[in-house]
């Protein structure tokens, strides 16, 4: 399951090339990659419906507890099919919106790895791998919607989205962390199996709150949604991909993960129901206030996804049963609007629904397409969209007002199905300037096969029971019976959820007269619209930026040896401590020294004192030379030859950059009065003084000599290796040098910047 | 500037310095040595060379460019910690094969790691050192 997860990856890895290779056929060959991962998990829905749980996992950081563990159950299984089944289509129908976009390989590179981290997340069973995943999805997230580079737009929304849903992330992480304190692991059936531990916590609220501030701005809850109509700026196929079937899911999926660790307390049920009705009416009623055809699809989305929360938040049966079924109808029929209004947009160059019309005669098969998704987000008989919409009125039957609510934000939901799936293709025909011809198979084939896929599973609901009856027994703990067909009987409830479906569709036409009004109330209420959240969120922004520039003007001057002074002057403190009576400086005891030692030490004072009183640039960096193998010499007689001949090489090259540096700068003057020198004299003594303590102090610990002792039995028999040091550096403390040798490649890439990269035009 | 006796010298020298800077990466495992100092030593080579020669020479004696070995020598030190992944162990746990080499002793993904090491310090010093001495 491991490498299901990483072919993404490396399909990430070849798809520019291979883009290279193939030219315009490179989406139809790329999509082999998602479909092929969409067959293999297909091929586990028998078992799964059966079931069955399939496990696989393997140590990745074992003393932390961190293992790359994944699980594939009812709920992973339907998003694992979502994320791979849609981003097959999507693959294609990039290669076709982005035909000749010279950036089109690493659309495919991100889009390919999108998928993978999304698969990641859905299959983790892991807390801490789950995280890992989530945020690469916001990564990948960031890069998408900042496809268009060049334009500023484009550019402001990534860096929101990125800013929103990372600082979720960082509230997540915390929340993560300390779940695994509560439960004092990161398994997740484990910690399921502990649930009774975790809610009686003293930790538990801290643990739910910081979990639903992850989810929310991931699945853009109100008042975080506004990243979401912002990142309308990304390519349509990255919007119908990312931003309305899968990864705005992520939030909605991670609180349906945790659902049976977290749920049944006070606080889960009010923050998840609360903050989900109101995005749900809210943002249903700001999608009738847009003009831009994909605004109003990002916000019909903003507003699912608070249905979704709603119903995870209420956790009974039917309210877990209806958010598996929704799950899965709106991520068809919403992905498949979203490619019309990509479709639309290629073709007209314009989002606008109030200058679309008649297109039904220039996008024959676009309008079939729009047409099938629309009937489901409107939820209409016989769709998987009614099922959804029936499955959850029958859930909120019990809670009259958020009924209420569902009913009034599915009447707008369905105002906005009539207006995308009819307005725009009725009515006169429009002369469409600049006509780019026919639409490609590549465009329409998304649209048609999702709207279809949409008819299917509606009217052939009962084939997946069983796959969403595990799914919500996942999240519930407990069995959920589940009955999908489109005619539930005369029971009482069915009855009244289908009379409710008659009034929803009743109310939405009535919206729809209504349309031209609603955008009348758009334009005088816009004074209050220029001022929602996102607007302080700009404020925030605004003001955090000018504090960094507050403090980097004071702290970061420019004087390089002012820096030193601060560095060294704040290390100061340290030293009086150690100085201190009781420190473990005390007693100092000292070895035997040799003559030869000795007489090294003198070499080393005396070209110091040479350094210092020389005015020779050249002749100072030569006693610095001097210095530096003085000391080397003192670690080969204290037999470390390694750390010797280390300090030679380096000792030899800082000779030589030096000489180059110095090379450049002016002639030697005397800049400083002898007051600033001897304050300079005092400090650098001063300096030179903590230093001797802290050597002094690391050398009373015992507990250093117990490594020391235990990497020199271990160095032959578990390292292969009899020269410890060597043994240290690239096995028992490999990761440390790993990051050694990046932070090393990162300052050569900085020292290379500042010399030799400059804007165009200027002079040296 | 151009001295004759140090450009001979440096000629001379260059190889040697480089055949033991590779000596010592090759024992580091064993006896004093390693990646780390042995690509140090190797940069020191092409110092003496870019001193002697002038830059464009030592450029032209390392073939590649030195970023690039920045880049080599990281993936390839990043890449030996996938052989512990793929034997079912934690990332960067050595493997061995059981074949002793002369110099060398046994061959594992740490000695992978250490080439990696070796290139991506070479690679860093002379990017550091061919950025400073020339002039553009």
């Amino acid at each position: 399951m491991l490498y299901a997860v990483l072919a993404g990856f490396a399909g990430a890895g070849i798809a520019p090339l291979a883009h290279r290779a193939l030219g315009r056929a490179s989406g139809w060959v790329l999509a082999a990659i998602p479909l092929a991962l969409t067959l293999y998990f297909a091929s586990f829905l028998p078992a799964v419906s059966a079931g069955e749980v399939i496990r696989w996992s393997r140590a990745w950081v074992p003393s932390l507890g961190v293992v790359l563990s994944f699980e594939l159950d009812g709920l992973g299984l339907i998003f694992a099919l979502l994320i791979s089944g849609i981003g097959t289509l999507i693959v294609v129908y990039a290669g076709g919106y982005l035909a000749g976009d010279p950036k089109l390989g690493r659309l495919y590179a991100l889009l390919l790895a999108f998928m993978a981290s999304m698969l990641g997340l859905v299959l983790s069973a892991n807390l801490i791998l789950l995280f890992v995943f989530w945020e690469l999805t916001s990564i990948t997230s960031y890069l998408l919607i900042g496809h268009k580079h060049e334009s500023e737009k484009a550019r402001k929304a990534a860096l929101q989205a990125l800013l929103v849903t990372v600082t979720g992330g960082l509230a997540l992480l915390a929340g993560l962390l300390l779940l695994g304190i509560a439960g004092d692991s990161f398994d997740l059936p484990l910690l399921v199996a502990r649930r009774d531990l975790i809610a009686a916590h003293p930790l538990y609220p801290a643990i739910v709150l910081l979990v639903a501030a992850g989810a929310f701005t991931k699945s853009a809850q109100m008042p975080l949604h506004f990243w979401l109509p912002g990142a309308m700026e990304a390519p349509t196929p990255v919007s119908a991909y990312l931003h309305s079937a899968t990864m705005v899911k992520a939030g909605v999926f991670l609180l349906a993960r945790l659902a049976p660790l977290l749920a049944g307390s006070v606080l889960w049920y009010g923050l998840l129901v609360g903050f989900g009705t109101l995005t749900m009416v809210v943002s249903a009623f700001l999608a009738t206030q847009q003009t831009d055809l994909k605004r109003v699809l990002a916000y019909t989305t903003v507003s699912a996804l608070g249905t979704l929360t709603m119903l995870i938040g209420l956790g009974t049966p039917a309210a877990l049963k209806a958010a598996v079924v929704l799950v899965g109808a709106h991520a068809l029929y919403k992905a498949a609007l979203f490619m019309v209004a990509g479709i639309v947009d290629h073709k007209t160059g314009t989002r606008d629904i109030l200058r679309l019309s008649g297109l039904r005669t220039a996008l024959p098969i676009t309008t079939v397409g729009a047409g099938l998704a629309a009937l489901s987000a409107g939820g209409l008989v016989p769709f998987s969209g009614f099922l959804a919409k029936e499955t959850t009125y029958a859930a909120l039957i019990e809670f009259p007002w958020l009924l209420a609510a569902s009913v009034l934000a599915n009447a707008f939901g369905m105002l906005v199905a009539l207006v995308v799936g009819w307005r725009i293709f009725t009515g006169e025909s429009q002369v469409i300037p600049d006509d780019p011809g026919p639409v490609p198979v590549a465009l329409w084939q998304g649209p048609l096969l999702l709207g279809i896929a949409g008819l299917l599973l509606g009217v052939f609901g009962w084939m997946g029971e069983g796959i969403v009856a595990h799914a919500a027994s996942d999240m519930a703990g407990q069995r959920v019976p589940v009955k999908l067909a489109l005619w539930q009987g005369f029971e009482f409830e069915a009855l009244l959820a289908l009379g409710l479906s008659v009034f929803t569709l009743l109310l939405g036409l009535a919206f729809y007269k209504a349309h031209g009004l609603l955008l009348r109330l758009a334009t005088s209420l816009d004074w209050l619209y220029q001022r929602g959240p996102y607007r302080l969120f700009d404020l925030g922004l605004a003001a955090f930026v000018s504090l960094a520039k507050w403090q980097t003007q004071i702290l970061q001057h420019g004087y390089l040896r002012y820096y030193i002074l601060t560095v060294v002057v704040t290390l100061l403190p340290i030293g009086v401590l150690l100085a201190a009576p009781g420190s473990p400086v005390w007693p100092v005891t000292f070895g035997p020294v040799g003559l030869f030692e000795t007489a090294l030490v003198a070499v080393v004072l005396a070209s110091t004192a040479f350094v210092m009183s020389t005015d020779s640039r050249m002749a100072a960096v030569a006693g610095l030379g001097g210095v530096g193998y003085g000391v080397a010499l003192l670690y080969l007689s204290y037999g470390a030859p390694d750390l010797a001949l280390t300090q030679f090489a380096i000792e030899t090259l800082s000779v030589v950059i030096f000489v180059l540096v110095l090379y450049r700068l002016p002639e030697f003057r005397v800049l400083t009065t002898r007051a600033q020198r001897l304050r300079d004299a005092v400090i650098a003594t001063s300096a030179g003084a903590v230093m001797t303590l802290l050597v002094l102090a690391a050398q009373s610990q015992s507990g250093a000599s117990r490594v020391s002792g235990f990497f020199a039995e271990q160095s032959v028999p578990a390292a292969m290796g009899r020269n410890v040091v060597n043994v240290i550096l690239v096995d028992f403390r490999s990761l440390d040098t790993l990051g050694e040798v990046v932070v090393l490649v990162v300052a050569a890439l900085g020292v290379f910047a500042l010399l030799k990269l400059r804007p165009e035009g200027e002079a040296h | 500037m151009f001295s004759l006796i140090l450009s001979t010298t440096a000629r001379a020298i260059m190889p040697l310095t480089l055949v033991f800077s590779v000596y010592l990466l090759m024992r580091g495992h064993n006896a004093p040595g390693g990646g780390f100092v042995g690509g140090l030593i190797a940069a020191v080579a092409f110092a003496i060379a870019s001193l002697a020669d002038g830059v464009a020479t030592a450029r032209r004696a390392l073939v590649v460019d030195p970023r690039r070995l920045m880049a080599v020598g990281l993936a390839l030190a990043l890449a030996s910690g996938f052989g512990g992944v793929a034997a079912g162990q934690p990332f960067l746990t050595g493997q061995w094969a059981e074949v002793m080499v002369p110099v060398v002793g046994k061959i594992g993904t740490p000695l992978v790691f250490d080439v990696g090491v070796y290139l991506a310090v070479l690679g860093v010093s002379l990017t550091m050192l061919f950025a400073l001495s020339e002039e553009d």
